[in-house]
């Protein structure tokens, strides 16, 4: 992990106005492969639209975003996609009148070989058959593979998303706020997830406002402040204090 | 640890999933598996009607009026069908059916003076290209004006029926080719199946498998479920939501060439009910107005209710306009059941 290596993603100076509102001014980030790090900060910050434009949800208004140093333009979700970024949105994006194998596999249906394939008919079978195997190889607790997503429990929805993400990522996992409507048991599992996530050589950011967890499951923080980036931290060099004091604007780094 | 964590949190699931199952719900789970209520439903009108004229009802000419009655009804809320999974609706089948009949009526008048299977032949061609036009104005409307569905058909629904009335001066068109009338409009496979029936049957059955089995239906019932969800796939949900409305246009453009068959004439009076009758047979048959829900067994059950009810009404000499009291209370009927049904498993 760390600054040894070339960044995998890296934003640079953007900016991004919504009207009056300046989401961003200027804001840097910096995401390293096979590391966890948490963007954080406060109501207003702009994680959310920092998070959308790493996305290709919105474009930026000024700024540049680097893929392994080549400076690339996300004009929409599947150029993100492309690239091997997958984002897990907060309302999680599940479609929840289909069953975790159809949601794993939305927009990317496996269909059946030869004419039938043509004919748009699905294979699933071995879509349910390669859902078992993500979520096994995930460890993400999900009961059944057949049952409509709206029945099952908070927890088990974000780990089917989280589960979604990592099966079409190959370099970058972005979790928005994955724990804010969950339990302590079931955010414990999706920290987990996240961490096994990572250690299957992905790059994840975790966006989130709950401090402890962010000591917990990263490797480094990033904090954000009234548009910018004011302060970096490896996690284990840091504590509760100096984040709190990044995010207020009682602590500034120089460099940051 | 996990496994620990995960048997936690089944724990917390069962307990929360046992919490939402008082009697009520299983009450209303039950009222609410709707192809068998309505199947039920169903059973109960056809004795109710039985007992009452046995001879003039449950005779075998009787059902087979009811199921020709029911044939271009069914084609209809096939079409009708996928445009609600997607949470949309088309108000305007009914209109696009007479519209198409309009335009094959005098496209077929210009064909071998309006007679024999050439004629039939190019009527049908025009009515499927009437019906995919006014499909694709309704799509397009709703995908790139991004207008409400029930607004844009409701305009179509008025517009469309304008336009037929416009083109035959609002006098009903007769020239439909004899070789039509007496096959597909009162002919019969082995003497015993109308041949409208039978068409409906294998429309009805193309349209379940696709709903069921293929990427078509998958991305219909993704879009109703979860727009959104859909969208950030990578799904191209305009492109597909034209598509849905495409076939139901070309849907009611097959209705409108069966509508031809089976009346010998353009019929622009007697579709103005199709919009209401469709959208009931679907939502009773269980597929769910608010999207994401489909079945199309519970359409080809659910349009038996109009169809049975109005048959009835004429044979016990009601009145026949207490159908569409009816069919309209059953319509908010059934989808206060689907409401109910959504909040009960969302509460799980």
């Amino acid at each position: 992990m760390g600054d040894a290596t070339e960044p995998l993603l890296q934003a640079r100076g953007i900016y991004k106005n919504f009207g009056h509102v300046r989401a961003l001014r200027g804001c840097d980030f910096d995401i390293y492969p096979g590391e966890v790090v948490a963007m954080i900060g406060d109501n207003g910050a702009g994680k959310s639209t920092l998070v959308k434009i790493l996305a290709g949800v919105q474009p930026p208004d000024d700024g540049e975003i680097l893929f392994e140093g080549q400076p690339v333009t996300l004009s929409d979700p599947t150029a993100a996609q492309r690239l091997g970024i997958e984002t897990v949105y907060q309302d999680l994006a599940l479609a929840p009148d289909l069953d975790p194998a159809a949601n794993l596999f939305l927009g990317r249906e496996l269909v059946k070989p030869g004419i039938l394939g043509k004919l748009g008919f699905l294979d699933t079978p071995r879509m349910a058959e390669q859902t078992r195997t993500a979520f096994k190889n995930l460890g993400a607790g999900v009961q059944s593979e057949t049952d409509a997503v709206a029945s099952m429990s908070g927890g088990q929805r974000q780990s089917i998303a989280v589960s979604r993400a990592a099966t079409w990522a190959n370099r970058l996992v972005i979790m928005d706020e994955p724990t804010a409507a969950l339990g302590v048991v079931q955010s414990k599992a999706v920290l987990e997830l996240a961490k096994r996530v990572r250690d299957q050589g992905m790059a994840v950011v975790i966006i989130s406002h709950n401090m402890p967890e962010v000591l917990e499951v990263s490797d480094r923080v990033e904090v954000l402040r009234l548009g910018q980036r004011v302060a970096r931290f490896r996690t284990s060099e840091t504590d509760m204090d100096q984040l709190v004091g990044a995010m207020t604007g009682a602590l500034v780094q120089e460099d940051a | 640890m996990m496994a620990e964590l995960r048997e936690q949190d089944q724990a917390v699931a069962d307990r929360e999933a046992e919490d939402a199952q008082p009697e009520r719900k299983r009450w209303v789970q039950m009222l609410t598996d709707s192809t068998a209520f309505i199947f039920i439903a169903l059973l109960g009108m056809v004795v109710a009607f039985t007992v009452l004229r046995p001879e003039a009802f449950a005779s075998v000419n009787n059902l087979r009026n009811i199921a020709i009655a029911a044939s271009i009804l069914l084609v209809l809320s096939i079409g009708q069908t996928f445009v609600i999974t997607t949470a949309g609706i088309d108000i305007s089948v009914g209109s696009v059916l007479v519209f198409s009949g309009v335009v094959a009526a005098l496209v077929m008048a210009e064909v071998n003076g309006g007679q024999g299977w050439a004629a039939v032949l190019v009527g049908t061609v025009a009515a499927l290209l009437a019906g995919a036009f006014w499909g694709l104005v309704n799509g397009l409307l709703i995908t790139k004006a991004q207008l409400p569905p029930l607004i844009v058909t409701l305009g179509t629904f008025g517009g469309v029926l304008g336009f037929a009335k416009v083109l035959t001066g609002g006098i009903n068109l007769r020239t439909v080719p004899n070789v039509l009338i007496e096959t597909l409009g009162i002919g019969r496979l082995f003497g015993v199946i109308p041949w409208l029936v039978i068409l409906a049957l294998v429309i009805t059955t193309i349209a379940g498998i696709t709903m069921r089995f293929t990427r078509f239906g998958r991305y219909t019932i993704a879009i109703g479920s979860s727009e959104e969800a859909a969208r950030r796939v990578g799904i191209n949900v305009d492109r597909h939501l034209l598509k849905v409305y495409l076939v139901s246009g070309v849907l009611a453009g097959i209705g409108g060439m069966m509508s031809l068959a089976r009346f010998t004439n353009t019929t622009i009076q007697g579709h103005d009910t199709d919009n209401l009758q469709s959208i009931a047979s679907v939502v009773i048959g269980g597929t769910s107005l608010f999207g994401g829900i489909a079945t199309m067994f519970g359409t080809l059950v659910g349009v038996f209710i109009p169809t049975t009810l109005q048959n009835g009404f004429v044979i016990l000499r009601i009145q026949p306009f207490w159908q569409e009291v009816a069919v309209g209370a059953v319509l908010i009927v059934a989808v206060y059941v689907d409401q109910l049904k959504r909040r009960a498993r969302d509460r799980l």
